[in-house]
């Protein structure tokens, strides 16, 4: 069993709790890991991403081969296609339509939709809206981990047993509210996959 | 003990501190600051009152860590591969007299540059110094080879280098940890002196350095982190170097690697090991994290034997990190692509952030030089750099830390005016000062802005050694107190800090203007520490 992930975002989206909570289930379970993050520069709104790495034999390379990664998970539609080339033929692209503009030539709306209605396999999912909905903005990124949760080869109550202990020292409330966007994402990905 | 997940750089860190640390010594520079803001952070550090807090700049830091070894305890000085060049001159003379008490130099390179001025490869260093290198594959081997590096170091009397990059250090994986050992009682080297490198002692402690060299090579030759793998097909040998062994493997993760391996990660060259397997294979392939430094001296000037593939011979991009792919393509394996990338997707360069005290510094610059015309403006390292892009265009140099200042002096002797020297206020205490003095001594009409935003921001917002100190050091070097002025960079001061910085430029002497206001993100952390 190996699952690749490339986690794509920008700055300051929370592509990194992403994967400490999948870091934290994988750990759990016994399974090899290796997740190249980038630092440094990140904290500025330039775009970011993770290499995920998941198996149940050791793990040679840091990095994802081109064509290779099951699945890219991004918190922002244009950074999702930024990675294509890494994603394998029969991959996944799970990504939150809400775009983050701090560029001029940042794509039109329209043209950005044609570019994911041409990916095969896919959720795009409004993650702002259902994570407002749910009464936190900033738990936009569990929505995201939800809608993935379905193609991560894992229980979900290894997810969701990960954000309670991850989330656990900012308090009940916080970790109810992004157990709830987990959940939430996860139906919407089980309904429109 | 269960696996630990660590970054590399945190593999490294928490070795340093089961291997009996008692201080670790550094400057911050990506990607090599998370190993000491670790121990910051750490309880068995605070627990065992291992000195942790920040150096001014890299030589300091190396210094201080030499001190530390010369009083028998074990200590490592943290760097990125520029950091280097600022303590290259403790680095090669602390070859030479020999380390006491373990030393660790630890040095984290960033090829490809996605943070950095160059890509520039420490192991040369290290081979100009006659050091030994430690150069792990993966955050197991960083943690081992970090914990027995302090041995190795007190063994040979020697300072060890360890060598990693980017990809390392900023990349997670299991760790096993091993037994915490005491740090090592105050103990003073037999020689008492060891440490004095006079002419008539230096020549014999560097003669001792290049006998130690022999029983090294023979630790390379029997290391466990020196591999040879046999291969069937003898067509090919293949020599990697750190993580480079990962590339390799990544392409025979279904099937078996059929050519002989030999995996190097530690230096000396096992140059017996090296022989054999260049004498049974046809032709030898180097894949190197950095530069051709192995395949260099394989090879030599003329690649007589022209069997040597690598970097130099275009066999792998001359270049820039490898990746799975490259090392794939170097082999003739064939690779596989997603589909490209879309043409709508636009770069996202990054931005001073909104509300940074730079972008007000630097507008009300950009109109106080209106009407001097463009090219004098020499900026620094740090986020303002970020000065350099649209819709700024406020600089015109960033070379090395502290080169503002000086180059700002050196065009100005050159005859060019005004010219003025943009500085952050940790780039100031890194490596200013001396700069400013040297214009102050010369009375050189220099225009100097030290952005003080109380922070080393480019890094992650280390505390800063000039906090509260910038004015006074100024005034120490010899700054006329009239021409140092302090504004307040915001948008409703705009107008009078145009006028300070225009009456400064006309000023024919050394002027310093201290726009301060703390960074929009060091302001924020602490507001939300403060509401919890
Ligand atoms: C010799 C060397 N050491 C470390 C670094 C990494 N580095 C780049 S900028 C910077 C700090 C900048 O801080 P400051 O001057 O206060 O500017 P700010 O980023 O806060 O604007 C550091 C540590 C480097 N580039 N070169
Ligand atoms: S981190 Fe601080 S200094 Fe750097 S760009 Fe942001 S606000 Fe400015």
């Amino acid at each position: 069993m190996k699952i690749d992930i490339i986690l794509a975002g920008v700055g300051g989206q929370g592509i990194l709790s992403i994967a400490s909570i999948i870091g934290y289930a994988a750990v759990k379970k016994g399974l090899y890991l290796k997740q190249a993050e980038v630092h440094g520069m990140s904290q500025r709104g330039g775009d970011v991403q993770s290499n995920f790495r998941l198996a149940d034999y050791p793990i040679a390379s840091d990095l994802i081969p081109k064509g290779k990664a099951d699945l890219i998970i991004s918190v922002e539609p244009m950074e999702a296609l930024r990675y294509l080339p890494w994603l394998s033929k029969d991959g996944m692209l799970i990504t939150n339509d809400q775009p983050f503009i701090n560029i001029n030539n940042y794509p039109d709306e329209s043209v950005l939709k044609a570019e994911l209605d041409k990916l095969p396999r896919k959720v795009v999912i409004n993650a702002d809206q259902v994570a407002k909905d749910l009464g936190s903005v900033r738990s936009a990124n569990m929505v995201i981990l939800g809608a993935a949760s379905p193609f991560i080869n894992m229980d979900f109550s290894a997810l969701e047993n990960a954000v309670s202990e991850v989330f656990a020292r900012k308090g009940e409330e916080v970790v109810n509210v992004n157990l709830a966007c987990l959940q939430a994402g996860r139906e919407f990905a089980e309904k429109n996959k | 003990m269960a696996k630990q997940l660590f970054l590399g750089d945190e593999a490294i860190a928490q070795a340093a501190l089961d291997a009996g640390l008692s201080g670790v010594y550094a400057y911050p520079g990506t990607p090599s600051t998370e190993i000491t803001e670790y121990i910051q952070h750490s309880k068995q550090a605070a627990n065992g009152n291992v000195h942790r807090e920040w150096a001014s700049n890299e030589k300091t830091a190396l210094e201080a860590a030499i001190g530390m070894s010369y009083a028998g305890k074990r200590a490592m000085a943290c760097m990125k591969h520029v950091g280097l060049n600022v303590a290259a001159d403790p680095f090669m003379n602390v070859a030479i007299t020999g380390a006491n008490g373990g030393l660790v130099i630890l040095v984290a390179d960033d090829p490809s540059m996605h943070s950095s001025q160059d890509e520039q490869d420490s192991r040369f260093f290290a081979k100009f110094a006659f050091i030994p290198v430690f150069e792990p594959s993966n955050q197991q081997e960083a943690y081992d080879m970090t914990y027995e590096a302090f041995d190795y170091s007190e063994k040979y009397r020697i300072p060890v280098m360890i060598r990693i990059t980017t990809r390392l250090a900023h990349s997670r994986a299991g760790v096993e940890q091993r037994p915490a050992r005491p740090q090592n009682e105050i103990n003073l080297h037999p020689n008492k002196k060891q440490f004095i490198l006079l002419p008539a002692l230096a020549r014999k402690y560097y003669n001792e350095l290049l006998d130690k060299q022999i029983p090294m090579e023979a630790e390379s030759e029997n290391s466990k982190y020196n591999k040879f793998i046999e291969g069937k097909d003898k067509s090919l040998g293949i020599i990697t170097s750190g993580i480079a062994y990962n590339y390799l493997m990544e392409n025979y993760v279904e099937t078996t690697c059929p050519y002989p391996v030999l995996k190097i990660n530690q230096y000396p060259l096992p140059v017996k090991m090296i022989t054999k397997l260049v004498d049974e294979c046809d032709s030898v392939l180097v894949l190197e994290e950095g530069y051709p430094l192995i395949e260099e001296q394989l090879r030599g000037l003329l690649n007589r034997g022209g069997n040597i593939k690598g970097r130099l011979d275009g066999t792998i991009s001359r270049v820039g990190e490898l990746n799975p792919n490259m090392v794939g393509s170097a082999l003739g394996i064939k690779q596989e692509e997603g589909s490209p990338i879309p043409e709508i997707v636009a770069p996202r360069p990054p931005a001073l952030c909104v509300a940074c005290p730079h972008i007000d510094s630097y507008i009300a610059l950009n109109e106080a030089m209106v009407e001097h015309g463009e090219g004098k403006v020499f900026a620094d390292i740090g986020c303002y750099t970020l000065g350099a892009l649209p819709p700024y265009n406020a600089i015109y140099s960033t070379v090395d830390m502290g080169a503002s200042i000086t180059m700002a002096k050196g065009a100005a002797d050159a005859g060019l005016r005004p010219t003025v020297g943009v500085i952050g206020d940790s780039t100031f205490t890194h490596s200013g000062i001396t700069s400013l003095l040297d214009c102050v001594w010369d009375k050189t009409p220099v225009t100097i802005m030290i952005l003080d935003n109380s922070t080393t921001g480019m890094t992650g917002g280390q505390d800063s050694h000039a906090f509260g100190k910038i004015e006074t050091i100024c005034l120490g070097l010899g700054v006329e107190k009239e021409h140092i002025r302090i504004i307040k960079p915001l948008k409703n001061r705009h107008a009078e800090n145009v006028q300070v910085i225009k009456e400064e430029l006309a000023y024919e002497g050394v002027s310093v203007i201290i726009p301060t206001r703390e960074c929009i993100q060091t302001l924020n952390k602490r507001v939300r520490e403060k509401s919890k």
